[in-house]
């Protein structure tokens, strides 16, 4: 079984056609990297794996649970952290992931006992109070990876989890992202950052709505670099 | 209802709860507009427009006591607005992705979003009673338990109209448009602040408009309520306004028909 099946999906924005018959697949316990520049579609697909969007064209599939068929089966094996961060920033830390908790059906001691899990997992113990709005950046996106655990998800989707870090805290976002791959979490990370992806990472190559590429980083990079990769595959009239 | 549902419903009105004791400026702003309706608006026009003896009272009241159910179903109009203004912000800003993907059936989510809602405003209609108590208007102390569920379906009723005017909106700025075209008529286009009688000794059509305001009937479903009496016809408008702005609010909710009506 794959974490993730993606068949025939398409979706548009009035005249706008934003996919096209996307068509992959990703495998359990892997950390697959969805690349793509600006405007290729990345976040459209994001809201359609989430179901904030409703599919129209195609079937998805998490975990064999079809998302349109079985969408609370699906969603509950689902773990996300979009670009735009969710939490509310008066609430504090605590209350959160006790919110989450509740809206995936966690009684109360099981909620109590997975934020105790979670809050250390990701070294946020002694900020368990504190409003989310005295938190960092880097410390926010934590919270949302320890809040996208709660319910103990199959699949991990991080929608250009990265941005708006600085270097530091983006390195130890991927590395810590990475480390949940060992325990067998399937992780499908967005970005349009090349220096993310590390040479055995599986890839898929997202432009103008279409999948252009899929395989392991190193494969697709071949001889030259991944960023000349990611050129010739998404601005091919620029390569001469 | 099962666990899973129940949990659900208790974060929902449990994060409102926090939300709105976390915000005492919203306790204060839900009560100032109202109280001065009652404590400056009231009195000066006391004398102008004293009430006769109309049901459900049994005597002649002030001006004051007439209008406090209409007051305290203006703060529900209001927050019922309100709530829906902040899902839009939800949705703009993506806090209301996370209500969204949780494994919960979207109209059971929407119609607990609705109750949270609810819920908080009915804490702030009875501390506006309280103050209105303290002012004078009196109405029978079992009345005020009487009136708790009348209270509630209102608040549900003008809730599920702004989810419903809500989904029609493409961004957040459209909203205190539609507000202002909703709200105020709404308001002074009912019972509230005058007996429809005497908009019919002004004019026959004014009339009509009131008496058909949606509005009007949750006002009189609320008087009647704090006095032990039911308005068996505002009970039935509310109710079934209630299911029915209901339903079409679920139906027509969908946070990607704001994307692409966005992006046309």
């Amino acid at each position: 079984m794959n974490a993730l099946e993606v068949h025939g999906v398409g979706f548009a924005y009035g005249a706008r056609q934003a996919l096209c018959e996307l068509e992959f697949a990703t495998a359990v316990g892997r950390f697959t990297a969805l690349l793509g520049p600006n405007g290729a579609g990345k976040s459209t697909l994001i809201a359609l794996l989430t179901r904030l969007y409703d599919l129209r064209q195609g079937d998805i599939r998490v975990l064999g649970h079809s998302l349109a068929r079985e969408p609370r089966q699906a969603l509950a094996r689902l773990g996300v952290v979009f670009q735009q961060s969710t939490l509310d920033l008066d609430l504090t830390v605590e209350q959160n992931l006790r919110y989450h908790a509740a809206l995936h059906g966690l009684s109360r001691r099981t909620a109590a006992q997975r934020i105790d899990r979670e809050l250390a997992r990701q070294d946020l113990g002694e900020r368990r109070h504190a409003r989310v709005r005295e938190l960092n950046g880097g410390h926010r996106r934590r919270v949302e990876i320890a809040r996208a655990l709660l319910h103990d998800p199959a699949l991990l989707l991080l929608d250009e989890a990265s941005t708006g870090l600085d270097p530091a805290s983006r390195a130890a976002l991927g590395q810590h992202v990475r480390a949940l791959t060992d325990e067998g979490m399937s992780v499908l990370w967005t970005t349009h950052l090349l220096d993310e992806i590390r040479p055995t990472d599986e890839v898929l190559v997202l432009d103008r709505g279409r999948l252009v590429a899929q395989g392991s980083a190193a494969r697709l990079s071949g001889e030259s670099s991944l960023s000349d990769a990611f050129t010739r595959l998404t601005r091919p009239e620029t390569v001469a | 209802m099962n666990n899973r549902y129940w949990n659900g419903l208790a974060g929902i009105v449990g994060r409102e709860w926090l939300r709105f004791v976390q915000q005492r400026s919203r306790l204060l702003s839900a009560l100032v507009r109202p109280l001065l309706w009652l404590l400056v608006f009231a009195a000066g026009f006391r004398a102008a427009l004293g009430i006769a003896i109309i049901e459900p009272y049994d005597t002649y009241i002030t001006y004051e006591t007439y209008i406090v159910p209409g007051l305290a179903c203006m703060i529900l109009l209001f927050n019922g607005m309100q709530g829906s203004l902040s899902m839009v912000y939800d949705r703009e800003m993506g806090s209301m992705r996370v209500l969204l993907t949780s494994p919960l059936p979207r109209a059971f989510l929407l119609a607990g979003k609705l109750l949270a809602t609810a819920l908080v405003s009915l804490l702030q209609v009875y501390a506006f009673l309280s103050i209105a108590w303290l002012y004078g208007v009196e109405p029978p102390p079992l009345g005020l338990v009487a009136a708790l569920p009348a209270l509630l379906l209102v608040a549900l009723m003008l809730g599920a109209l702004g989810l419903l005017l809500s989904n029609g909106i493409r961004q957040l700025e459209n909203f205190a448009g539609v507000m202002n075209f909703v709200i105020f008529p709404m308001f002074f286009l009912s019972s509230a602040l005058y007996p429809l009688w005497k908009m019919r000794e002004a004019s026959e059509w004014l009339y009509w408009l009131c008496a058909v305001n949606p509005f009007s009937h949750a006002v009189e479903l609320v008087r009647f309520a704090l006095y032990q009496r039911l308005d068996p016809l505002a009970l039935a408008v509310c109710l079934g306004l209630t299911l029915a702005f209901g339903a079409l609010a679920v139906l027509t909710f969908n946070p990607q028909h704001a994307a692409i009506r966005r992006s046309a």
